[in-house]
């Protein structure tokens, strides 16, 4: 039973940072389809912020995990 | 061109197949042994929940060592279990294991009231068959599937004293289930203390009564790593000495570019004027992070996974604690403590503490970060190869083993793939952050940008 609760959990934040990371690439693409020779620096900014997003979904399910 | 790719692919599935095929035909062998095992050993058999795959009889060493099998390490009556085996992968071992084969590594303990213990770990007379559990017994302590774990028994003699193998006993407390090992000694099952690990025991472990201060597995990937990487650029740097302004050449023509995006990306835009004075810093914790993290996907040479300790990552990340408060200019210590211009109660009660804990985090999350990339990167990687062993119900139908394999081999490619672009990411954004944080706390005052950013 608490396993189940968990991967309610994973499943959680999986879709938070699934919106997050969607909503950075959708948006870096319009940056880029406005400015194109600004691609480098928001390609770079764009990586950066999709780990920090990644990262913090990534740490819910690790905890998720021990937790289980 | 596309012919070559799929060449690639073929032979890539092939090789999967192959790999497939033998830990298969060994999983079928492994559930008549067990058999075996189970009449001869009958009389050793209290716990009930035994891991077979521990008892040493005769023949368990001649199973052949290729393709180690993970499910017959664990029993061989229930399936294959996918959290054990990728946690075992992922943590931390007394031996060095390439492939099948455990090589061992320098064994430093202490524990209080006995002593330093100073061996290899091939004293305890590793089984390459059974994932590294030891034969012998060497001060109470034993060596099970690759950890060092201690008999807490106070009567169990000294020196080297053979031992029949390991067992896990199972039991309920406050509805949780926990395991505790069992060394089999002269028919009698003896409780093992965990392994002694400075993450807490989140891998199993934990603080024990005795502290494992050994050359593990991960040391000794460590400063491999390390040694590789001093002489790459201790070579590098006496170029630049001898004949400076000169066109880069062999591994300088790789690094110099990294060094410069990093100088002109990272540190000059954060740290300002002052980015010298930073830049060993942000090059080490860069090429450290960067070096173990690649070393960590190299398949069959153990997979170390350094980065992916918790240990390992807290120690970086006290590192930037420690950089980040010892260079905070009174600025960043008056808007820590006593924020200028916002009524003391709201000080007191709401944003002193607020910044205090502020302070904490930062690290701390630069510490989970990269420690749950990699881990759950290794871990999605076992996972797929355990996929295999799922659908193959541990040997029963071979035939969904190899479908599942084509699948599996796949789905590990993609994913290594990504965490190559991982290892890369995940090294850039914690030099970036201790970049960031070290930033704020030497920024200089400037009162017309900050009364509009307040």
């Amino acid at each position: 039973m608490g396993g189940s609760i968990v991967a309610i959990g994973m499943g959680l934040a999986a879709i938070g940072a699934g919106i997050g990371v969607g909503m950075i690439g959708g948006k870096a693409l319009e940056a880029i389809a406005r400015q194109p020779e600004a691609i480098g620096d928001i390609r770079a900014n764009m990586i950066l912020t999709a780990a920090l997003v990644e990262g913090a979904a990534l740490i819910a399910i690790i905890l998720a995990y021990l937790v289980a | 061109m596309i012919k070559r790719y799929l060449t690639f692919f073929a032979i890539i599935v092939t090789c999967g197949l192959r790999l497939v095929s033998q830990a298969v035909d060994h999983q079928h062998d492994s559930p008549t042994y067990a058999q075996h095992e189970h009449n001869e050993h009958d009389g050793h058999d209290h716990s009930g929940h035994n891991h077979d795959g521990h008892d040493h009889s005769g023949h368990a060493h001649t199973a052949p060592a290729n393709a180690q099998p993970h499910a017959a390490s664990h029993d061989d009556h229930a399936e294959f279990d996918a959290k054990a085996t990728a946690f075992h992968h992922i943590s931390d071992l007394n031996v060095y294991n390439i492939g099948p084969w455990n090589l061992p590594l320098p064994c430093i303990l202490y524990a209080s009231g006995q002593g330093l213990s100073f061996f290899s770990s091939s004293k305890f007379g590793i089984d390459n068959a059974h994932h590294g559990s030891g034969h012998y017994a060497i001060d109470r302590y034993v060596l099970n599937e690759g950890k060092v774990m201690r008999i807490i028994e106070p009567t169990f003699p000294m020196g080297k004293v053979e031992i029949d193998g390991f067992a896990t006993q199972e039991t309920e407390v406050d509805g949780k289930k926990k395991y505790i090992d069992l060394v089999n000694y002269q028919g009698v099952p003896l409780p093992l203390e965990k392994s002694s690990t400075a993450d807490g025991g989140i891998f199993g472990g934990g603080i024990t009564g005795f502290y494992d201060l050994s050359i593990s597995k991960n040391v000794f990937a460590m400063l491999l790593v390390i040694g590789l990487m001093s002489l790459v650029f201790i070579s590098m740097a006496r170029h630049y000495k001898r004949a400076p302004g000169t066109a880069p050449k062999g591994a300088q023509k790789l690094f110099e570019p990294i060094i410069l995006f990093l100088q002109d990306e990272v540190a000059k835009p954060f740290l300002g004027e002052k980015y010298a004075r930073f830049m060993p810093l942000l090059l080490a914790i860069f090429f450290f992070i960067l070096g173990l993290n690649l070393f960590g996907q190299i398949p069959f040479l153990g997979a170390a996974n350094v980065t992916g300790n918790l240990a390992v990552t807290m120690v970086l990340a006290i590192l930037v604690f420690i950089v980040v408060n010892l260079n905070g200019n009174w600025h960043y210590w008056q808007h820590i403590l006593w924020m200028p211009g916002i009524p003391a109660a709201v000080k007191i009660f709401v944003l002193t503490p607020v910044e205090i804990l502020g302070v904490i985090i930062k690290p701390v999350t630069l510490m989970l970060r990269l420690f749950a990339n990699i881990t759950a990167g290794h871990m999605v990687i076992t996972i797929f190869i355990g996929l295999i062993f799922i659908f193959g119900k541990s040997g029963e139908s071979p035939g969904a083993a190899y479908g599942a394999s084509i699948g599996s081999v796949l789905l590990t490619l993609f994913m290594m793939a990504i965490e190559l672009l991982v290892a890369f990411i995940q090294a850039y954004v914690f030099t970036l952050l201790t970049a960031s944080y070290i930033g704020a706390a030497t920024e200089e005052h400037h009162h017309g940008h900050e009364e509009a950013s307040h």
